[in-house]
């Protein structure tokens, strides 16, 4: 049996790349790839925790359910960031974030 | 460490570094498939069927669609004259490194005290579904307002201008 610290460094370990991947992409759809992965970390340490938590548990699905509630929100969130993305192409022509430097079109 | 952990863990890092490092965007959204697909079958690794299937079906039949028809919708797949990383990658490297040698210290630390491994949690498909319709019929009630007004804003905010507007 895997011990619950090789699940959380793995986790931590996708979410720098995650981190990484978002703080020095320069394409706008890049970042929210690394954002996403930097959610699916959290997501593992969640599982992993509701995994290794004290069985039996008086409500054995809380882990569980946080998250599936995170992969919604989640979904929610990558609908919403690649249509701003794609907006912003139709926009300034560009996907690139070195290019932007104002909000206003 | 298990084998199947072991192989399981190395394809997620494998897929994931792959997703920030690769020059053409279509091969990253690519590659984050291969990392979404290692975490799906961390999950079922750690008995968590539901969650697993879940993963495999939001992020590897709707969110990597999604990411590559934004690609392809961007022209994004052209790789730029100036190379792919932010002037500033020098930076975004070191916080990205500092963030993880902390929550690898913190981890490495609390190893002897984090639980070790106890008996498998039942939690079965009509469980979760009598508990969503129940104990978690507010939640679930949010998310779903939520991913609707996602999917209209993201509708709105991607549609072509109006005329007039111009």
């Amino acid at each position: 049996m895997t011990p619950l610290g090789d699940y959380l460094l793995v986790a931590a370990l996708v979410f720098s790349i995650g981190l990484a991947g978002a703080l020095t992409r320069r394409n706008a759809i890049l970042v929210l790839i690394g954002i996403e992965l930097m959610l699916n970390a959290a997501n593992l340490n969640l599982i992993a925790f509701w995994r290794y938590g004290s069985h039996p548990h008086p409500d054995p699905l809380t882990g569980m359910m946080f998250a599936i509630f995170s992969i919604a929100v989640a979904a929610a969130e990558a609908a919403v960031g690649l249509g701003l993305v794609i907006f912003i192409h139709r926009h300034a022509k560009t996907t690139d974030l070195d290019q932007m430097h104002r909000m206003k079109g | 460490m298990s084998f199947v952990f072991f192989l399981l863990a190395t394809l997620t890092v494998a897929g994931g570094l792959a997703a920030v490092l690769l020059k053409n965007t279509v091969h990253c959204a690519l590659a984050l498939t291969v990392a979404f697909a290692g975490l799906a079958f961390l999950f079922l690794n750690l008995d968590a069927q539901f969650a697993g299937f879940a993963q495999i079906l939001v992020y590897i039949g709707a969110v990597a669609i999604l990411v590559v028809f934004a690609i392809l919708l961007t022209k994004g797949s052209e790789t730029p004259k100036d190379g792919v990383f932010s002037h500033t990658w020098l930076t975004g490297l070191a916080i990205a490194a500092a963030v993880f040698a902390v929550l690898g210290w913190a981890v490495i630390e609390t190893a002897p005290m984090l639980p070790k491994s106890t008996s498998v949690p039942i939690v079965t498909v009509a469980q979760i579904g009598n508990a969503l319709m129940g104990r978690y019929v507010l939640p679930l009630e949010i998310v779903a307002v939520l991913l609707t007004a996602a999917l209209i804003g993201a509708v709105i905010v991607a549609m072509h201008e109006k005329e007039g507007l111009e």
